[in-house]
C-alpha cells in the first residue's frame, strides 16, 4: 500500500513529532499564561538581590557562633535522639499494622466502590492536612510531649501506608490472583496466598521508608511540643546556644545517614 | 457429566464472546476446543467455574446447576474445579510447594492457609504429585526461578492437588517451544487419564488438539461450529472454523498427527530391536 502511495503522491521527506496538545490555540495560550503568570509572581513575593546578598554575612556570622559544635551536654542530646527513635519506631509500628487495612480498603481491585471512596477519602484528608497541624491539635487534645507525636506521626504514617500500599495492590499481576481463586479460596485467603506475597517486598520498603520519615517529622514535631529531639534543638535555638544546636543537627544527620544506608541495604536484598 | 446449555456471554463492554452455546461432556473424556483468537474459548472455561459470570445459560457438573450457586457455594464447586493456565499463574514469589498446596486452599482454615500448616496428607500428596511432574527435589524453588515447562508442571500439580472433578486447560502449552508443548499437552493427557479426570482444553495449535483429545470442538465468533472426533478434522473444518487459509502448505493436520503415530511405532520397533539385539547376546 505504502508503496503505491510513494509513486501518485510526492515523496514526503520532512517529519515532526506530532505536538502533545493538538489544539495550538490551546498549546499556545497555556504557554503564554504560565508565563506571564511566573513574571507576575516573582514582582509579587518582592525577590530582591540586594537583600539576598546583605544575608549572606549573617548566616557566616552565625556558623561562626555554630563552630565548633558543643557535644558536651551528650546526656541531654541523647534522650532527646532516643525519645525521638522511639516516637518513630512506635508509629511506625501501629501506623503499618492500621495502614494495611486501609490499604485494602483503597484497594479498587479488592473492595466495592463505597468502602474504596471511604478509604480513598480518609487518606485524602490525613494527607491534606500538614503534620504539624495534626500534631497541634493532639498537643492541645492530650498535652504537651512525645504522646501528641507519636499519635500524630501514628496517623501520618496510616495514610502514607495506605495510599502507596493501595497503589501497589492495584498494580499487581491479575493472573496470580486469579488462580488463587480458581482453586476456590475465598477473598481472604485470596489476600494472604495471592496478593500479599506479591506486595510483601515493597511494603517492607515502605516501612523503612516511613520509619525514615517519621524520625526526620517527630524533628518538626518537637518544635510545637510534641517532644523529641525537637524541642531540645528548638530550646538550644531559643537560648542562643547555637554551638550545641550544631550538635544535635549533626547527630541527627548522622543518624538520618545510618538509617538511609541500613534501609537501602535491606531494600536491596528483598526481591 | 457437564453440560452446558445455551450459554451467552456479554462482556460489559458490549462485546458478545459466546452465543447461545450448548456442550456435554462424558465422564474421562479429553475434549479440545480450538478456535482463532477472541472466538470465546478462555470465556468458555471462565464461564465454568464462574471466575465470568455468564450472561444467559445454564451449566451442569454432575447434575449440580453451577449458574445457580451462591458466592459461598461457588467457592466450594470451585475446590473440585482444577484450572491451568496459559500464563501459568503461580504466585511468583512463592516456593514450588506453596504452590502446589495453594490446590488445597479451599480445604484448609484461613489460620492453616497464613501459617503454611497444611493437613500431612496434603504435604505427602504434593511430594507425590511433585514426583510425577518430575520436580522432585524442586520443592524449595520460588516459583520465578524456574523455566516455563517446569512452571506449567507446577501448574498441573496445583491442579491435581484439588482432586478436581474437572480440568479446565486454558491454552496450556502458548508460551512453550514445540518440544516442550508436547511433553506438557503429554503429561496432561496422561494425568487425566490416570485420575479418571475429564478435561477441557483450549488450545490453538491443531496439531497437539487433534493427538491428545478423544473429540474435538471448533469454536469461532462465540459459537460452535464444529464437534467430532479428531480425524475428520480436515481442511473444509479448519476453513469453517478458522477461516479461509492455505491449509494445503501448512500439512493437512490429519496427516500431521499420523506421521506423529508413524514416527512412534518408528520408535517402538528400534526399542524392539535393540530389545531382540540385547537378548542375543
Amino acid at each position: 500500500m505504502s508503496h503505491r502511495a510513494a509513486e501518485t503522491e510526492p515523496l514526503r521527506i520532512s517529519w515532526r513529532p506530532p505536538p502533545k496538545i493538538r489544539n495550538p490555540l490551546l498549546r499556545w495560550s497555556l504557554l503564554v499564561g504560565c508565563g506571564l503568570y511566573i513574571i507576575y509572581a516573582i514582582g509579587d513575593v518582592h525577590l530582591n538581590p540586594e537583600r539576598f546578598i546583605a544575608g549572606i554575612p549573617r548566616v557566616a556570622e552565625m556558623l561562626g557562633v555554630m563552630l565548633p559544635p558543643d557535644f558536651s551536654r551528650w546526656d541531654l542530646l541523647f534522650s532527646g535522639l532516643s525519645e525521638s527513635i522511639q516516637m518513630a519506631v512506635i508509629s511506625t509500628a501501629i501506623g503499618i499494622v492500621l495502614g494495611i487495612p486501609v490499604a485494602v480498603g483503597a484497594a479498587k481491585n479488592l473492595v466495592p466502590a463505597p468502602i474504596y471512596y471511604l478509604f480513598r477519602g480518609y487518606i485524602g484528608l490525613v494527607r491534606t492536612l500538614p503534620e504539624v497541624l495534626i500534631a497541634i491539635f493532639f498537643v492541645k487534645a492530650i498535652g504537651f510531649g512525645a504522646f501528641a507525636g507519636m499519635l500524630t506521626l501514628t496517623v501520618a504514617s496510616t495514610a502514607f501506608v495506605g495510599k502507596l500500599l493501595a497503589e501497589e495492590i492495584e498494580a499487581i499481576d491479575p493472573g496470580q490472583v486469579e488462580a488463587i481463586r480458581a482453586t476456590g479460596a475465598g477473598w481472604s485467603k485470596v489476600l494472604i496466598y495471592g496478593i500479599q506475597p506479591q506486595v510483601l517486598p515493597r511494603s517492607i520498603g515502605l516501612s523503612i521508608y516511613r520509619w525514615d520519615i517519621n524520625f526526620r517529622e517527630s524533628v518538626i514535631l518537637g518544635i510545637v511540643g510534641a517532644g523529641g529531639i525537637g524541642a531540645t534543638l528548638y530550646n538550644a535555638f531559643g537560648r542562643y546556644e547555637y554551638d550545641f544546636g550544631l550538635a544535635i543537627l549533626l547527630a541527627m544527620i548522622a543518624i538520618v545517614l545510618i538509617a538511609e544506608w541500613g534501609s537501602g541495604k535491606i531494600r536491596r536484598s528483598i526481591k | 457429566m457437564l453440560h452446558i446449555e445455551n450459554l451467552t456471554k456479554t462482556y460489559p463492554n458490549g462485546q458478545t464472546a459466546l452465543r447461545e452455546c450448548s456442550l456435554s461432556m462424558e465422564r474421562s473424556q479429553i475434549v479440545t476446543v480450538i478456535g482463532p483468537s477472541g472466538a470465546g474459548k478462555s470465556t468458555v472455561l471462565r464461564c465454568i467455574n464462574r471466575l465470568v459470570e455468564p450472561t444467559r445459560g445454564r451449566i451442569l457438573l454432575n447434575d449440580t446447576e453451577i449458574t445457580a450457586l451462591g458466592t459461598k457455594k461457588m467457592c466450594r464447586m470451585r475446590r473440585r474445579m482444577g484450572m491451568i493456565f496459559q500464563e501459568y499463574n503461580l504466585v511468583e514469589r512463592l516456593t514450588v510447594m506453596e504452590n502446589v498446596l495453594s490446590g488445597r486452599l479451599g480445604f484448609v482454615s484461613l489460620f492453616q492457609a497464613l501459617f503454611r500448616r497444611f493437613p500431612q496428607g496434603d504435604i505427602e500428596s504434593a511430594f507425590e504429585l511433585l514426583e510425577r511432574v518430575g520436580l522432585s527435589g524442586y520443592e524449595n524453588s520460588r516459583a520465578d526461578a524456574l523455566s516455563g515447562g517446569q512452571r506449567q508442571r507446577v501448574g498441573i500439580a496445583r491442579a491435581l492437588m484439588q482432586q478436581p472433578r474437572i480440568l479446565l486447560v486454558d491454552e496450556p502449552t502458548s508460551s512453550l517451544d514445540p518440544k516442550t508443548a508436547r511433553t506438557i499437552m503429554s503429561l496432561i493427557a496422561e494425568l487425566s487419564r490416570e485420575h479418571g479426570i475429564p478435561a477441557l482444553i483450549n488450545i490453538h495449535d491443531v496439531g497437539l488438539a487433534t493427538k491428545f483429545a478423544q473429540r474435538v470442538v471448533g469454536l469461532s465468533h462465540g459459537g460452535i461450529v464444529f464437534d467430532g472426533p479428531p480425524q475428520t478434522v480436515d481442511t473444509s473444518s479448519l476453513t469453517r472454523i478458522f477461516g479461509e487459509a492455505d491449509w494445503g502448505t501448512t500439512g493437512a493436520v490429519t496427516s500431521n498427527t499420523s506421521d506423529i503415530a508413524q514416527k512412534d511405532t518408528l520408535i517402538e520397533a528400534t526399542e524392539g530391536n535393540a530389545v531382540l539385539e540385547a537378548t542375543k547376546a
